[in-house]
């Protein structure tokens, strides 16, 4: 029995290796097949390395590429691998799997902009943008799920602290007191989520599912009943770009990561903090005891729901933050319904991240980059509709999802409610 | 294996099976009224916290207040006017207004002229009109959750429904009525019914958890009737629609216009009676609401799993997909982007409130849409925002999922139900 199993196993190890070599040589055909051969040769792809306001010290020159050379060199790296993966298999294969998606979105860039000329800092840093709050509702999902409480009212906590961000800044003026309404006001939500699904032991994705209609309804009611008739109610300012000394004079990697408001820096900071947290610390043990084996946690002295509790409403403050990214930190105002699914894209990115908060960094980044891509196609008047590229990251979640590349697996209890015994 | 140990395991495999059917065909303990009860004391719980949104942001009122201890009395009854007049236009707006039925009643008598009566009649209508989509929608969640899978899809579902419908409804040529008509609504049907049964597919055989996966289909859904209506499917002209589709494959009406009653009401009807009966007198039923009670224990039945996980799915996704074709051959006869704002996700509260039984998902789509169609009134009539409606269904599902509240509130016991429907289970499992 045990042998058969074991094999069993194997054979859906190797099964799965060689699946992600056919994936790699999938990529390097479709780079060779649709990009390559809708490129004339003789074209340039130039990518411009300065950003559109220029603060660096100094003005690099564009990068120029061939554009058909470089595609088939990308082409040529993407088969390679592939063919090394299903005739031997590396050790580990998400340095690979980085490697080729790298591939595939610079052959995609360089053939959407062949024969032309794309600001690349620009496109990097509005990915950026577009990736914070994805990556702080994924940062709330990983604290949540790793207590193995399952959050899918991220996206209804963030549109509430939007809305109070917007509300409250416009009645104080101030920023900071806004931002913190907005903190407060999701965590609000999210004690609610908790009581409901540790208390009351209501079935957690109806909970949450309770208070994204609930976070919908309240503040497209409040908006319409005041924002939309008072103006000056919905006119919060936003926080300004700051260029932090030094490193936003790097060349490159300056102007991408480092002109940009509070927000963005209070997430590269939540970023290293929940990491070091979660793996290094007392407080982070606990918490992943708590998600993978409630029982044992609790027979070793954890409190079981504690540890939830402040899990949840950790996670509740941190998509605060989130929200009022979408008002204070960007466009200044409230919209019904702005937050427009980044919520769930936020908890597609934690699960793509494997719940880790690096990891769900990455994935952020990539769906906001799938993200800004689409305004610059239509401006390089690419023939695909954006629709298609909008479609990429939901399609890419539910592929990593079915384990056919990589497989990602939750915390053992996530969703199941503690009962003490 | 010998053959003491393949018996003794066939006999296990037969108690537990038996103990499975116990369970599922046990009527449900506890009287009626209890059924009942617990329902209607959500609604009613949420009416009146709906009643104190209202109040309380209503500026005039709050107003009011600022004076409650010098005059208690005033802010009082400005809070009680302002509560009436949101819920007697609500009452206008749904069911109609008594004073304009009399006096239509009266015209009627005296000069035969029977408008005056189908304008009585109009807020009636419209509220069946807007149930219809919500008892499909409602039912495709219902019998999701009875096989234990939360088909949170619903929405994304409606439209590809709709798209599938709305193709047949204006491509096909020269059919008859009784043959373009159901060809176009089962084309939706089955049309939704694969576009979700993909989710149950992967649940089945890769274990990803349906919820994330119909939301990513949701959003596919949207975009991808985006770019049809855009596109391929785009009328000609300056707004991303449909053609119309052609007189055959319209859903009957009965009355002249304003009243857009239509046949889709008696077909919702029908086929709740159907899905009833194939949960509740068939094999296939038995098994789909034996894997949603316990699916270790069905497996052990020799019920297949996997099996009946894409079947679920792939009916819950056609049932959604009808709400979508109904919306485009008895109502708007074209397709619109954005055209179905939310039934979807209103029938997850919907077959919640339902306690994911046919008849309880009527009555339940009829209460929502009643509410629905009443809220346009209130908006234009009391200054309520429409979306005080999402508000009172998040007040409900909270109800109906946690009793305890409403135990607690009304200090009344309620006694735990026997054999709980179980919803969902974690991502991995």
């Amino acid at each position: 029995m045990a042998v058969a199993a074991r094999n069993a196993e194997l054979t859906i190890a190797r099964r799965r290796h060689a699946g992600m070599g056919i994936f790699f040589l999938a990529v390097a055909l479709v780079i060779v097949g649709i990009f390559a051969r809708t490129t004339p040769a003789g074209l340039d792809t130039t990518f411009g390395l300065n950003p559109a306001r220029l603060t660096t010290a100094m003005r690099l020159p564009d990068l120029v590429l061939p554009s058909l050379p470089s595609l088939w060199f990308l082409a040529a790296v993407c088969a390679f691998l592939g063919g090394w993966q299903v005739a031997k298999g590396f050790r580990s294969t998400g340095w690979a799997l980085g490697v080729v998606a790298f591939a595939f979105v610079a052959a995609f860039l360089i053939w959407a902009a062949r024969g032309k000329s794309m600001n690349l800092v620009g496109m990097l840093s509005s990915s950026l943008l577009r990736a914070i709050p994805i990556a702080l509702g994924a940062f709330c999902g990983i604290l949540c799920e790793r207590a193995a409480v399952i959050n899918i009212a991220i996206e209804g906590m963030m549109l509430t602290a939007a809305f109070m961000a917007a509300w409250v800044g416009s009645i104080t003026h101030n920023l900071w007191i806004a931002l913190m309404a907005a903190m407060l006001s999701s965590a609000f939500l999210a004690a609610i989520l908790a009581v409901l699904s540790i208390k009351f032991k209501v079935d957690q994705i109806v909970s949450g599912t309770v208070i994204n209609i609930f976070a919908t309804g309240l503040t497209s009611y409040l908006s319409a009943k005041f924002l939309q008739v008072y103006q000056n109610l919905n006119n919060p300012g936003i926080f300004k770009p700051i260029s932090l000394p030094l490193l936003s004079r790097i060349p490159i990697i300056g102007p991408v990561f480092f002109e940009h408001n509070i927000i963005v820096y209070i997430t590269f900071l939540l970023l290293i903090l929940i990491h070091v947290m979660l793996f290094y610390t007392r407080w982070g043990l606990r918490t992943r005891a708590v998600g993978e084996h409630p029982k044992a946690a609790d027979t070793l002295g954890v409190n079981v729901f504690r540890t939830r509790y402040i899990n949840v409403i950790m996670g509740g403050l941190v998509a605060g933050i989130g929200g009022a990214f979408f008002t204070i930190g960007s466009v200044g105002r409230f919209d019904e319904v702005m937050t427009a699914g980044k919520g769930f894209i936020g908890l597609a990115a934690m699960i793509f991240g494997k719940w880790t908060p690096f990891g769900a960094f990455g994935s952020s980044i990539i769906f906001g980059f799938a993200d800004s891509l689409q305004t610059k196609l239509q401006i390089l008047q690419v023939p695909i509709p954006s629709e298609f590229l909008l479609m990429a990251p939901y399609l890419v979640t539910m592929v990593v999802l079915a384990g056919v590349i990589g497989r990602a697996i939750p915390p053992a209890a996530d969703g199941q409610p503690y009962e003490k015994q | 294996m010998s053959e003491r140990k393949e018996r003794a395991l066939r006999n296990d495999q037969d108690t537990r099976a038996q103990a499975l059917a116990k369970l599922l065909l046990r009527p449900a303990r506890g009287s009626l009224l209890q059924a009942i009860l617990l329902p209607v004391l959500a609604v009613f719980t949420a009416l009146i916290i709906g009643a104190l949104v209202i109040v309380f942001t209503d500026l005039q009122v709050l107003n009011l207040y600022k004076d409650f201890f010098s005059a208690p009395g005033k802010a009082l009854a400005a809070s009680w006017k302002s509560i009436a007049s949101a819920y007697s236009a609500l009452f206008k707006g749904s069911i109609g207004n008594p004073a304009e039925f009399a006096n239509a009643i009266s015209v009627l008598r005296e000069t035969g002229d029977t408008a005056p009566l189908r304008q009585a009649f109009w807020p009636i209508s419209e509220s069946l009109v807007t149930s219809v989509p919500y008892i499909f929608a409602g039912l495709a969640v219902a019998l999701g959750f009875q096989c234990g899978l939360f088909n949170i899809g619903a929405e994304g579902q409606i439209f590809i429904g709709a798209l599938a419908s709305v193709y047949v409804g204006y491509s096909v040529k020269g059919l008859p009525q009784y043959i373009h008509l159901p060809l176009a609504f089962f084309a939706g049907a089955a049309a939704a019914g694969l576009w979700a049964a993909v989710a149950g597919v992967l649940k089945a055989k890769t274990g990803a958890h349906e919820v994330i996966n119909t939301i990513m289909m949701n959003y596919i859904a949207f975009l991808l009737s985006d770019w049809l209506l855009n596109g391929p499917m785009r009328r000609p002209g300056w707004a991303p629609i449909s053609p119309a589709i052609r007189d055959s494959a319209w859903l009957p009406k009965f009355f002249p216009d304003p009243l857009r009653f239509h046949a889709g009401f008696f077909v919702a009807l029908g086929i709740a009676a159907v899905v009833y009966w194939l949960l509740f007198k068939t094999t296939i039923g038995f098994e789909i609401r034996s894997v949603g009670a316990n699916p270790d224990a069905a497996r052990y039945a020799g019920i297949s799993v996997t099996r009946n996980f894409v079947l679920a799915m792939f009916l819950s996704g056609a049932l959604a997909g009808m709400a979508g074709a109904n919306e485009v051959l008895g109502v708007n006869h074209q397709l619109a982007s954005a055209f179905s704002s939310g039934y979807g996700f209103d029938s997850i509260a919907l077959a919640l409130l339902g306690k994911s039984h046919p008849a309880g998902v009527v009555l339940a789509a009829l209460l929502f849409g009643t509410l629905r169609s009443g809220a346009t009134r209130m908006q234009s009539l009391a200054g309520v925002p429409v979306d005080i409606i999402s508000i009172l269904q998040a007040l409900v599902i909270i109800f109906i999922a946690a009793p305890a509240i409403i135990r607690w509130i009304y200090r009344i016991r309620l006694e735990r139900e026997v054999g709980e429907t179980v919803f969902t289970r974690g991502w991995g499992q």
